[in-house]
């Protein structure tokens, strides 16, 4: 990787002559337009100080995102960060977002002022391609030269002030990650006033260009300006020598998973079970502050016992995140999605569904976002409905508690893996094959599509930075306190609430003959042969809201209930519930469809409730199935 | 004249010409694969395929099923 060699400073240029546009009129929309994985995210953390994802691979990004440039002190102006395009032809979902919001076409979004064109130094050649038909905008337009600070450490070279004569517009070395040349951005919007104006029509299209013509002309320009390429990345070379070895490659890829899985439990196991002590201690202490009555009973049996219970989660979602991150912005993501397109291919899917299929072990909601970069349309629809079953982050709370409660703490294989590991794997794995299935199924009948071809740039590799590690890990810890504080809450007071009522002669009701008591009790017939009891029938039913949320319904249920009041939620599960049927729980939760958020971004992106109704119903009924599978099987062997 | 899924690993040559359906063929050019330019064969994924080219100091990767669409001359070494 190159980016460990010490960096020289650079000089960055804002070159002359300005853009030919002579009137400097007020601007208040400035728009990012950029090939694929050139950095514009960055760059937009940069300018507006907040916080969108970027990582190593193409196609990151697939929808606009506005805000204000206050990261370089002009709040008064919006930028625009648009998904990558190669030019202005719209070939997939993503590129069309990028292309309607740069011509001003986009309902609801301000037509932009300024373009500023972001352009990875590294590859020039292939990246002025997009400029020519840029500029044919009639938009005063910046060209940022981004990640110049690589260009110079591997011995590339750009004149910025000849290319500037060349092109016609201002241009500037600029690097995002590192944050230089961001002044240089500022005093070129400074040249416009900044009071609102009324904007012209939207734009005319420019007239598309061939490849090869534009090609042609990219290549004279940097001819003309004495542009050399930087030597090939001789690290990425190296890495990819052994990361993509017949035999090393797989191997490393198998060593990578199983790493992730054992240091969830290994190490984050111990920090959750210390964070548990410590919630309860707390949970305790402001109880007795509390008065002794039905106030208590909330806070410590109803509201603290089912928050707490998926709290304390949060050191095993943020090792995972950890290596998620790692894995997506060194670079090795794209790497996987080589390894893995042999089989990809065999099912019938498409090369680029592997990196939303990945990211889906995140959260299913991204994903079906990141599917968008997939051009053919049949072959979108079979990745958005087999991404749920990839095994997102908010089935780890319900693995964990269940393998930690039931499957003992062994080692298997010498010490190489724990059992409690290889159990979560093979769930991982169980929820992998569901997808592949499916695919499978839908490719061979309702989905069948014309093959569409497999074409992936492999990214350099990059150092991942420290900051933008603690970033993620920060961005998605908040993110599961804020979880954990509105929905989790409110679900939790609800059950409490349900499980105490109807009083009785100034008397709570006795859990089995309150409302959830008696629900429960009605829906148990349904469930029972899948081992589930009726308080598991509850989880269940309040985990259509979030898979997580059942911890916090059975911390609840479990804490108001006298006899396993006083046991931790893992000795209450023990204390009622066959091995059989806790197993059968997490293979139920490895295919459902329990999340309000995936139903809803599934609609948004079909624009319709079908897809989303079939696959609630499809996933739903191949948990049931496989859970009474599962719990049968186990019963009849133990 | 050698189609590219049959050159071998560290061959390199100048593509010829590109016998793709129009937008697989405009988004490859894209991507720098164009007539004339430079290409090398640098490693095949462990499964045999895909196929890593280096085209333009870029790296891509292509299924086979793909690359015997593009024909290349093949440069002397």
């Amino acid at each position: 990787m190159s980016c460990h060699v010490p960096v020289p400073v650079l000089e960055p240029v804002v070159a002359g002559p300005p853009d030919g546009i002579t009137a400097k009129g007020p601007i208040r929309t400035v728009v990012l337009v950029g090939p694929p994985n050139c950095g514009k995210s960055t760059l937009f953390n940069r300018l507006t100080g907040l916080r969108q994802k970027v990582a190593n691979y193409p196609g990151v990004t697939v929808e606009h995102h506005s805000g204000r440039m206050k990261g370089i002190g002009r709040g008064d102006l919006t930028v625009i960060d648009l998904p990558g395009i190669y030019s202005l032809a719209t070939y997939s979902e993503d590129a069309r977002v990028a292309v309607d919001v740069l011509t001003g076409r986009m309902p609801g979004v301000p037509a932009p002022d300024v373009v500023l064109l972001v352009l990875d130094a590294v590859h020039m050649n292939r990246q002025l391609m997009l400029a020519q038909t840029v500029f044919s905008l009639g938009l005063p337009t910046m060209v940022l030269l981004n990640m110049s600070d690589l260009l110079e450490v591997r011995g590339g070279k750009i004149d910025p002030l000849a290319l500037s004569h060349e092109l016609g517009h201002p241009v500037a070395l600029i690097s995002s990650s590192k944050g230089t040349g961001m002044e240089l951005i500022s005093s070129y919007l400074n040249q416009f006033g900044s009071e609102a104006t009324e904007r012209p029509q939207p734009l005319r299209l420019p007239v598309l260009q061939s490849p090869a013509a534009s090609r042609k002309w990219a290549t004279q320009v940097t001819d003309r300006v004495n542009y050399h390429a930087p030597a090939a990345p001789v690290w990425t070379r190296r890495m990819d020598a052994v990361l993509l070895h017949r035999m090393w490659g797989p191997l490393i890829f198998l060593a990578v998973v199983v790493t992730v899985f054992q240091v969830v439990f290994s190490i984050g196991q111990p920090l959750s079970d210390g964070m548990g002590k410590v919630l309860i201690d707390l949970g305790a202490r402001v109880a007795q502050v509390l008065p002794d009555n039905w106030i208590r009973a909330l806070v410590r049996d109803g509201l603290w016992n089912g928050v707490q219970s998926v709290l304390v989660f949060l050191p095993q979602i943020l090792l995972l995140f950890l290596f998620i991150g790692i894995l997506e912005d060194s670079g090795y993501l794209a790497r996987a999605a080589l390894i893995a397109d042999r089989a990809m291919s065999a099912i019938g899917l498409n090369g680029k569904a592997f990196i939303p299929l990945l990211s889906a072990y995140a959260c299913a909601v991204p994903a079906i976002m990141a599917t968008r970069t997939i051009e053919n349309k049949r072959e979108r629809l079979a990745t958005i409905l087999v991404a749920p079953f990839m095994t997102c982050s908010a089935r780890l709370p319900v693995y964990t508690l269940i393998i930690a409660a039931f499957v003992p703490d062994r080692h298997m294989l010498g010490n190489l893996i724990g059992l409690r590991a290889s159990v979560m794997l093979g769930l991982y794995l169980l929820g992998f094959l569901a997808a592949l299935a499916t695919a499978r199924l839908l490719k061979s009948s309702v989905l069948k599509a014309k093959h569409s071809p497999f074409i992936l740039e492999l990214p350099q590799y990059r150092w991942p930075t420290v900051r933008s590690l603690a970033l993620r890990l920060y961005d998605r810890g908040m993110l599961f306190l804020k979880k954990a504080g509105t929905i989790i809450l409110s679900v939790t007071f609800l059950v409490w609430v349900f499980s105490v009522l109807p009083v009785h002669g100034g008397q709570f009701s006795v859990l089995t003959d309150s409302f959830i008591g008696r629900l429960g009790h009605w829906v148990e017939p349904v469930i029972r042969p899948l081992g589930f009891n009726w308080k598991i029938g509850i989880g269940l039913m309040s985990s259509i809201v979030a898979r997580e949320v059942i911890v916090g319904t059975l911390g609840t249920l479990y804490g108001v209930d006298p006899a396993t009041h006083s046991l931790g939620l893992q000795a209450a599960l023990r204390h009622d519930m066959g091995l059989g049927g806790a197993i059968a729980l997490v293979v139920f939760f490895a295919f459902a469809m329990q999340c309000t958020s995936t139903l809803a971004i599934v609609r948004r992106e079909t624009n319709s409730w079908k897809l989303p109704a079939i696959q609630f119903l499809y996933m739903t009924g191949a948990a049931y199935i496989a859970a009474l599978v599962t719990n049968q099987v186990i019963t009849h062997l133990m | 004249m050698l189609v590219l899924s049959e050159a071998r690993v560290g061959q390199s040559g100048v593509v010829e010409r590109i016998d793709l359906a129009e937008e697989i063929s405009n988004h490859l050019a894209h991507l720098g694969f164009l007539p004339g330019a430079n290409i090398e064969v640098l490693r095949r994924a462990p499964a045999g395929d895909p196929t890593v080219y280096r085209i333009d100091g870029v790296e891509v990767g292509l299924r086979n099923e793909t690359a015997k669409f593009i024909v290349i001359e093949e440069s002397k070494r």
